[in-house]
């Protein structure tokens, strides 16, 4: 343990410092030290006889109330130091660097309005960049069916299978149960106006126009939206697609258009199998809670919902998919330098792509509505 | 030669495997305290495994890894990693937290192993980006802001963080330009100087070798073939150690002496 006494001698305050003085005990020691006020304007010496070792840190501490001792007007001198220690102290004052200096502090209520403004400006940028990649993904697009040779069909098939064939189970599932519970707590509700029946058209209606396509993007936002960002990501900071630059590949049609097409064919056969578990779900909750069998839930269901409300859902994938996928692929390119900014941007893929799809989604009733349908 | 009881890294019929691939079979080394030891070897021959097998990032298959005389296997968590604040790892690209600055990064195991205030660890933090040569305007900077070489000083300037007996260095200098190179063997041989330091360099870099190693091991088939200084390797007559030590590079690199 390091330890310090003062004595006076003569007109001189010495310090003797013994022991160890290793980074275990440097926050000690500089508290010693520091407690240590000599009268003013008489010498210091320091005495490093008894310091057995002494590390960078400890040399710091020394080398820190020496310069504070003569700051304050004392003239400080150091004797007995073994030539390691002299080394150490000497390396350590030869890289005494003023410290920057840390910004002020803004006042609150100025930095809440800067905030504001920045994350406003952010949005501007981001919102005009999406924008941008909208444009591009769609020239690619369009050259890649003027020259369908160009489409890299492999990948494409790749995809489909990854983002469409495997989120199979999941969407079938949530899909599943939403219908039984839309059916159960529907039945509910409707059992006091002894209009059971209609639970048929409230699944219908909702399941078909609403609810599949919306919980099968918001599952498909979640895990292809974000593969997608995660795996552009990663290439970005790699520098795979410097690399694919220089040997004259485009990035686009190799990385962006596979994945938005492969989700655009795809994400209306989730949909539609969203719509057949879903509305499954709701005739087998129908069947054993209320005792609607499969039979009358099937007459009642082409009777009282139009094929249009299925086409609506259909419609709406597609255009769902192409936003999903873009964002998706976009928000990988925005990727820079670090690992800790894939898995930012791969959050905000997933939440700029799910508000998206709900945006889309009241524009699309808006239309529908204007058109009577 | 060094024995158990003085060398500060002692490995023992080593033998280390992923899968079926055996990557070191009885592989004996000794390291005494405060020499500049270079590990070569060709392409795959398990120089970095060694590296992360010693420092307990590796479990070894068989065989003993004794630092500071103690075996890492038999340690509790607690003197663990008091026996951690003894040595510092430089990794090959600096392996910096990306999250956070420079400063931040030098800081992290001050923070986590020390009690000192906030103010002195600022102050160790100035010291030793200082002492690694870097511009005092690093400080404030991402990894992804600095160049190659300088991600290299910061990652020294925080395995240096806890003043530690023992440096792992990987590959300090690949990537570098020739001066900057030159550059950081210099900081790696003063350093070593002033603080009494122990390094133990994986490198490919003849320059370095001759600059800095006191002695060389060198990793083939499977163990450590020879070690010894940079003489004695050039005395050699093992075919790849004669290549290595006789090509056009190591020729170029050698210095009159």
């Amino acid at each position: 343990m390091a330890s310090v006494s003062t004595e006076r001698a003569g007109d001189h305050l010495v310090v003797k410092l013994t022991g160890p003085c290793h980074i275990e005990e440097a926050g000690h020691l500089d508290q010693q030290l520091s407690d240590i006020i000599p009268e003013p304007a008489i010498g210091v010496r320091i005495d490093l006889a008894g310091v057995d070792a002494l590390d960078t840190a400890g040399a710091w501490v020394v080398h820190r109330n020496i310069v504070r001792l003569r700051d304050t007007g004392h003239a400080v001198r150091l004797v007995h130091s073994k030539p390691t220690i002299k080394t150490l102290l000497d390396l350590v004052a030869a890289n005494d660097l003023p410290l920057e200096a840390e910004p002020p502090d803004e006042a609150a209520l100025v930095a809440v309005v800067s905030h504001i403004g920045q994350a406003t400006v952010e949005y501007a940028v981001e919102a005009r960049n999406l924008i941008n990649f909208l444009g591009l993904t769609t020239l690619s697009l369009g050259r890649s069916i003027a020259n369908p040779r160009r489409i890299r069909w492999t990948a494409l098939i790749n995809h489909m299978e990854q983002s469409g064939l495997n989120a199979v189970p999941i969407v079938g599932l949530i899909s599943f149960l939403v219908g039984a519970v839309l059916a159960y707590q529907g039945a509910d509700q409707l059992r006091r106006f002894g209009a059971e029946i209609f639970v048929v058209n409230l699944i219908g209606v909702s399941m078909l126009r609403e609810i599949a396509i919306l919980l099968t993007a918001i599952i498909v936002a979640g895990r292809s939206g974000s593969a997608f960002t995660a795996a552009i990501g990663s290439m970005k900071v790699r520098e795979e697609i410097d690399a694919m630059r220089t040997i004259g590949l485009d990035p686009m049609e190799i990385l962006v258009l596979p994945r938005v097409i492969g989700l655009v064919l795809t994400l209306p056969l989730l949909v539609f199998i969203a719509d057949i578990m879903g509305l499954f779900g709701g005739a087998l909750v129908s069947w054993i809670g209320l005792g609607i069998s499969p039979g009358q839930f099937i007459e009642r269901l082409s009777d009282a919902i139009p094929l249009w409300s299925f086409w609506i859902g259909i419609i709406k994938a597609p255009v769902f998919a192409f936003l999903i996928a873009m964002v998706g692929c976009y928000e990988g390119f925005q990727v820079e330098g670090s690992a800790e900014s894939v898995g930012r941007l791969t959050t905000q893929s997933v939440v700029e792509a799910i508000f998206l799809v709900i945006i889309t989604d009241g524009l699309f009733s808006i239309i529908f509505s204007y058109l009577g349908i | 030669m060094a024995d158990e009881e003085t060398s500060v890294i002692c490995v023992r019929s080593l033998k280390t495997q992923f899968g079926d691939q055996v990557i070191h079979d009885g592989l004996d080394l000794d390291v005494v305290q405060g020499e500049v030891i270079g590990v070569v070897g060709g392409s795959g021959t398990g120089k970095s495994v060694l590296l992360r097998t010693i420092v307990g990032l590796n479990p070894p298959k068989d065989g003993r890894i004794l630092l500071f005389g103690k075996d890492l296997a038999g340690l509790d968590r607690e003197e663990r990693s008091r026996m951690e604040g003894r040595w510092g790892v430089l990794f090959q690209d600096g392996a910096l937290f990306s999250s956070l600055t420079v400063a931040q990064n030098i800081a992290v195991p001050l923070k986590e192993h020390s009690d000192l205030s906030p103010q002195l660890i600022n102050e160790l933090v100035a010291l030793k980006i200082s002492m690694v040569g870097l511009p005092t305007e690093a400080a404030g900077k991402y990894p992804s802001e600095l160049s190659g070489g300088m991600r290299k000083r910061a990652g020294l300037a925080r395995a240096l963080a806890l003043d530690p007996e023992i440096v792992f260095l990987d590959e300090p200098t690949a990537g570098l330009d020739p001066i900057g190179a030159a550059a950081f063997d210099e900081l790696i041989a003063s350093l070593q100087r002033n603080l009494g330091l122990t390094v133990f360099m994986v490198t490919h870099d003849l320059d370095s070798l001759w600059a800095i190693c006191d002695r060389i091991a060198v990793l083939a088939e499977k163990r450590v073939l020879i070690v010894g200084t940079m003489e004695t390797m050039q005395q050699q007559d093992h075919p790849w150690i004669h290549e290595y030590f006789h090509g056009p590079r190591a020729r170029a690199a050698q210095r009159p002496s």
